[in-house]
């Protein structure tokens, strides 16, 4: 029998608040333990898709992950390759949710560790996820759907993780391949072994108990089920608490937050654009690399939107500037006009696509 | 009978709540082709009432829904 909240569900939101924690302490940003939309945007950095030189980095969190979801499929028989289900929409639409993120400086996962960080403008992101989450299920009750995946070669579903162990593997063995920052977020970084590690568990109980940021709104709202948002919650109650435990809590403040800016009307839409981008695709960018991992191909086509988005994010400047304190000197950082402009042709983009795929016919 | 195999979340729940608030049918089979489908079928299927049982059908399983 399925309980209304599965145990497991929450010990996972635990784990991976606790892994935040420990990925900080170890060497990573603050409030920034994970981040998917950060850490892909770094891949694209240090893989040279973008030269932006504060965020170059080849996370190992991201192979973890990918490849904890892997093991664990395969061990539970759940990998399984699928393909199929409009792939180059997928790809669209990971771009516009990377964008939407690096606007607002972080994916819902982040925006989670960050409210447990006691950054009040997280909380501002997470209304504008809300927002958007809102808007994704109004077209999900029209009838959208990107329609059906389908059995594909076995070869399929190993692409990303094939990828995420060669990345790895390159990275150990010709790190001068790589871009890495000097300074900035991308030379703040938790030992690669370690960080690896822990993701791999992440990775692996991700698979096993479905955790999604957007899961969780979107079915509470959906279908009074509470279940995913019972990680949600329990990530942040971490977060919150280790913050407190170990003495990194200064209260809830908007001001000089670590990595974030205070421009509210953009840490809002850039979410808006996060959330309804995410129930469109089914799933957060955690989620995304869990799918990736566990054979689904129109998930590895999705995570490789999301670091083509991070690199144009990037090259065109269109993601927040953090606020900063130096010499002195308070710069309040927020979106460049690009920034804006780029949110805005997400909001067009979405729309198109949750018109042209929405039916109140049966899914063919 | 409803087919949501190859279907993404929440596409095949979404199938079954609005066949259960159009027909409030007594039984309801459905058809999908991952266990996160039946995990998430059965919460729905249980916070409505139903009783629900599972079988596995080479790679698909067949989920009956009754009260």
């Amino acid at each position: 029998m399925t309980k209304k909240i599965n145990p497991m569900v929450i010990a996972t939101g635990v784990a991976v608040g606790l892994a935040a924690l420990a990925l900080t302490a170890l060497g990573n940003p603050a409030n920034m333990g994970f981040c998917i939309a950060c850490f892909l945007r770094d891949i694209a950095g240090a893989t040279r898709l973008h030269t932006a030189a504060a965020v170059q980095y080849v996370r190992p969190e991201i192979v973890g992950i990918v490849l904890g979801s892997t093991v664990m499929s395969l061990a539970g028989h759940e990998f399984r390759a699928r393909a199929g289900s409009s792939p180059a929409t997928r790809f669209i639409l990971g771009a516009f949710v990377m964008i939407g993120a690096l606007v607002f400086l972080g994916c819902p996962l982040r925006m989670v560790i960050r409210m447990g960080g006691g950054d009040l403008n997280a909380f501002v992101g997470l209304a504008g996820f809300f927002i958007g989450i809102l808007i994704g299920i109004f077209f999900l009750k029209r009838g959208f759907s990107l329609k059906r995946s389908y059995e594909v070669a076995k070869s399929e579903g190993f692409v990303l993780p094939g990828a995420m162990a060669v990345l790895l593997l390159l990275v150990l063995t010709l790190p001068a391949l790589f871009a890495f920052s000097e300074e900035g977020p991308g030379s703040k970084h938790a030992p690669a072994l370690a960080a690896f590690g822990i993701a791999l568990i992440v990775g692996a109980l991700a698979q096993k108990s479905r955790l999604c940021m957007v899961g969780g709104m979107r079915d509470a709202v959906m279908f009074r089920d509470f279940n995913l948002l019972s990680g949600f919650a329990a990530i942040f109650a971490t977060v919150l608490l280790g913050n407190i435990v170990l003495g990194w809590f200064n209260g809830f403040s908007t001001y000089l937050q670590p990595i974030a800016h205070a421009s509210q009307l953009w840490n809002l839409l850039g979410m808006v654009l996060v959330g309804w981008g995410s129930v469109l695709l089914g799933g957060c960018p955690l989620r995304q690399l869990i799918l990736a991992g566990e054979g689904n191909g129109d998930a590895a086509v999705t995570v490789l939107g999301m670091v083509v988005g991070a690199a144009f994010a990037h090259n065109f400047k269109l993601a927040g500037a953090a606020a900063s304190l130096k010499d002195g000197v308070y710069a309040a950082g927020g979106v460049a006009t690009t920034g804006k402009v780029a949110v805005l042709l997400g909001f067009a983009v979405l729309l198109v696509i949750s018109l042209l795929n929405s039916t109140r016919k049966e899914a063919a | 009978m409803i087919d949501a195999r190859g279907l993404s979340c929440p596409m095949p729940v979404v199938m079954v709540q609005k066949e259960v608030q159009k027909n409030a049918p007594q039984e309801l089979t459905v058809r999908v082709d991952s266990m996160v489908c039946v995990e998430n079928i059965t919460r729905y299927a249980h916070l409505q009432g139903y009783e629900v049982q599972y079988t596995q059908d080479g790679g698909d399983f067949v989920l009956t829904l009754h009260k």
